[in-house]
């Protein structure tokens, strides 16, 4: 008794086998897609490591390398299986491995899920990572003397003009932070001690920005000093001056570059999970075509079996009928 | 008189068509990422069309892009030729294709290599464009009122911090220059009447540079007023100072990029190469045309008659053909 017996011509074998083997180089490229998606997002964090707090989110980009790798093998592997099962000698030899290969695959799917739903909810995570790093970068700014922090100036600097960003939230935040390393400062100078002496913890904060925050939308030279002074400068209003420095936080500004970098990565990896759904319930042949043939396997094992008792009977002294002929009759 | 004979046996032939199948992919590679560098080319240039005062460095670039596709296309068949040379019966149909084949890629590769040594040749006419477009943008960098104009203060910035180069030649061009609007300028205050006084012009100068002189690798805080006062800041000696503005010039960082990029055409030489193997082959299997034994010795040789009487043979077609077109109305 066959169950559900499926016979197939050879030139149908010869297709199903096609499909087969294009539809495993299809999921084995989904793999390497998502392998090369969480290795571009490691090395994004990678360049602005510097102005973030922790390293806590790198397990988003580790999670999709390694869904990536496994996918590949995984798929690799799927492939293979689906390729020899249309073989059915060939197919006695993975008969075990089955089985934990589909649990495999289930879980795979839903690291893939996993992955893809992290990339949209570690927002708050890299808010918060990226104002303490920021927050930082900027009083270390002035520290290009101390092994360990003597690129944090350049670090800052780049960024504010690579994204048109100035300080944490906004310019003010320099307002607060000694920018200028007392190696800079002349001590002497009345002007300089009044001001160090005005401030509770001695350090010398004024209202100006480093260059890197001045606007290239600017019509005029840029106003980095005395910025909340309108008499300092000829013809300027500190409230109604848009274009003079930029005015967008920093923290805003590479939020907004990661959350629409994860955003991008999340979709495809949504969609290669859908895919690969699709895939599996599509294409049943694969794992349908094991369980048939596994029925009409043990069903043609058996009376294989029974052919071969039969065969031997056969031959027994008793029912041979030419046994007693003799060679001259032949 | 036959030019430059070569005796080949028949493992040498099979030897040359092999080893000319693998370099004529390779040339065609080379021919596609020559046409990839030709567009890349233009596409920097047309970048940064405003610091330039004409055009005439755009050649380079299009040659490059025309080279780079016939090299594809001579190579791509050089490759197939040649799988088919060693097969007596396939190749005679490429017979009537091989002559004007011959002449069109002996054409092109005369014309990439002109174009290596153009973009040599260039470099003098892209300095100059370039120096009298960035005095112009350096000029009207005041002028964000002006129409036509007001996009220069912005392009400049950017090309300076880009490049991370200051001025035409120097920063010291900044000096000569009023690059602060009188829209901006306090005519009521003694210092700026005092300065504009001094000046021949009436002109506002000072020795200060645009912030985006400024170098993000310095220790200290940017100076870039006053830069030639060492009193004016504490601690600060103008002459022994690298790090605090851009030392080089835009023109000469402009010049180096796109030198650079120029000279990463050396991959036209593969082409020539692989056309004299080419010629090689075909002469090698046009004498065992015909013969039962294909695997006899030929000769191949580069060119049947001398080299003036082959010339003449290519050129009296075109001159009959140009004749007969005068003759006609």
């Amino acid at each position: 008794m066959a169950v559900g017996k499926v016979t197939f011509t050879k030139a149908e074998r010869e297709k199903l086998a096609q499909l087969l083997w294009l539809l495993n180089w299809i999921s084995v490229l989904t793999g390497v897609i998502l392998f090369s998606l969480g290795l571009f997002l490691r090395v994004e964090i990678q360049k602005r490591q510097e102005v973030m707090s922790d390293q806590e989110i790198l397990y988003v980009p580790h999670m999709l390398i390694t869904t990536g790798l496994v996918a590949c093998c995984i798929n690799f592997l799927g492939g293979k299986i689906c390729y020899e099962c249309t073989d059915t000698s060939k197919f006695l030899r993975w008969k075990l491995v089955l089985l934990p290969y589909i649990v495999c695959t289930f879980f795979f799917t839903f690291c893939v899920l996993v992955g893809a739903l992290m990339c949209y909810s570690i927002r708050n995570q890299l808010e918060e990572s990226l104002f303490l790093g920021l927050r930082n970068a900027m009083r270390y700014y002035k520290d290009t003397d101390t092994p360990g922090r003597c690129f944090l100036k350049r670090t800052v600097d780049l960024l504010q003009m690579q994204f048109q960003c100035c300080g944490n939230a906004g310019y003010r935040d320099w307002f607060h932070v000694q920018w200028i390393s007392n190696r800079y400062l002349d001590m002497t100078s009345s002007d300089v001690r009044d001001r160090l002496r005005s401030n509770v913890e001695g350090k010398y904060l004024m209202d100006g920005v480093p260059f890197s925050c001045c606007s290239t939308l600017s019509p005029r030279p840029c106003i980095q000093q005395q910025v909340t002074n309108n008499s300092a400068h000829y013809n300027y209003r500190h409230q109604t001056e848009q274009l003079n420095l930029w005015r967008r936080g920093c923290r805003q500004a590479l939020l907004d570059h990661y959350t629409s970098i994860m955003r991008s990565i999340g979709l495809i990896v949504l969609l290669i999970w859908l895919f690969e759904n699709v895939l599996r319930l599509g294409n049943p042949d694969c794992e349908s075509d094991g369980w048939i043939l596994e029925n009409s396997l043990a069903e043609t094992a058996r009376s294989n079996f029974n052919i071969i008792k039969n065969l031997g009977k056969c031959y027994q002294v008793d029912d041979d009928p030419n046994i007693n002929a003799s060679p001259l009759s032949a | 008189m036959v030019v430059m004979k070569m005796k080949f046996p028949f493992e040498k032939r099979v030897k040359l068509a092999q080893g000319l199948w693998v370099l004529s992919w390779f040339a065609a590679v080379a021919g596609a990422i020559t046409f990839t560098l030709g567009c890349i080319l233009k596409t920097e240039l047309r970048k940064r069309a405003e610091v330039m005062d004409n055009t005439d460095v755009h050649v380079v670039p299009n040659t490059l892009m025309l080279v780079g596709l016939a090299s594809l296309g001579i190579n791509y068949f050089a490759g197939k030729i040649c799988q088919d040379a060693l097969d007596a019966g396939r190749f005679p149909r490429w017979k009537t294709f091989l002559k004007p084949y011959f002449a069109t890629s002996c054409f092109f590769t005369v014309l990439m290599l002109l174009s290596v040594v153009m973009s040599y040749v260039m470099k003098g006419s892209l300095e100059n464009s370039l120096k009298i477009g960035l005095r112009n943008g350096i000029r009207f960098y005041k002028d964000t009122d002006t129409p036509g104009r007001c996009f220069q203060k912005q392009n400049i910035d950017r090309l300076q911090m880009d490049f991370q180069c200051c001025g035409n030649t120097d920063h010291r061009d900044w000096f000569e220059v009023q690059w602060i609007s009188n829209r901006y300028l306090d005519f009521s205050s003694k210092d700026v009447k005092d300065r504009i006084k001094s000046n021949v012009d009436g002109r506002y100068l000072l020795d200060g540079v645009p912030f985006s002189c400024c170098n993000p690798s310095s220790p200290r805080p940017c100076i870039q007023y006053q830069i030639t006062n060492n009193s004016a800041h504490y601690n600060y000696d103008y002459q022994t100072e690298e790090l605090n503005i851009y030392l080089r010039g835009c023109r000469e960082a402009l010049v180096h990029y796109y030198m650079g990029l120029m000279n990463t055409i050396g991959a036209g030489v593969l082409t020539g190469s692989v056309l004299v193997c080419l010629r090689y082959l075909q002469t090698a299997m046009e004498a065992v045309a015909g013969q039962e034994n294909t695997e006899i010795e030929t000769e191949g040789y580069l060119l049947e008659k001398g080299v003036k009487e082959t010339i003449m043979e290519y050129v009296d077609p075109v001159r009959m053909y140009s004749h007969l077109t005068r003759l006609r109305p």
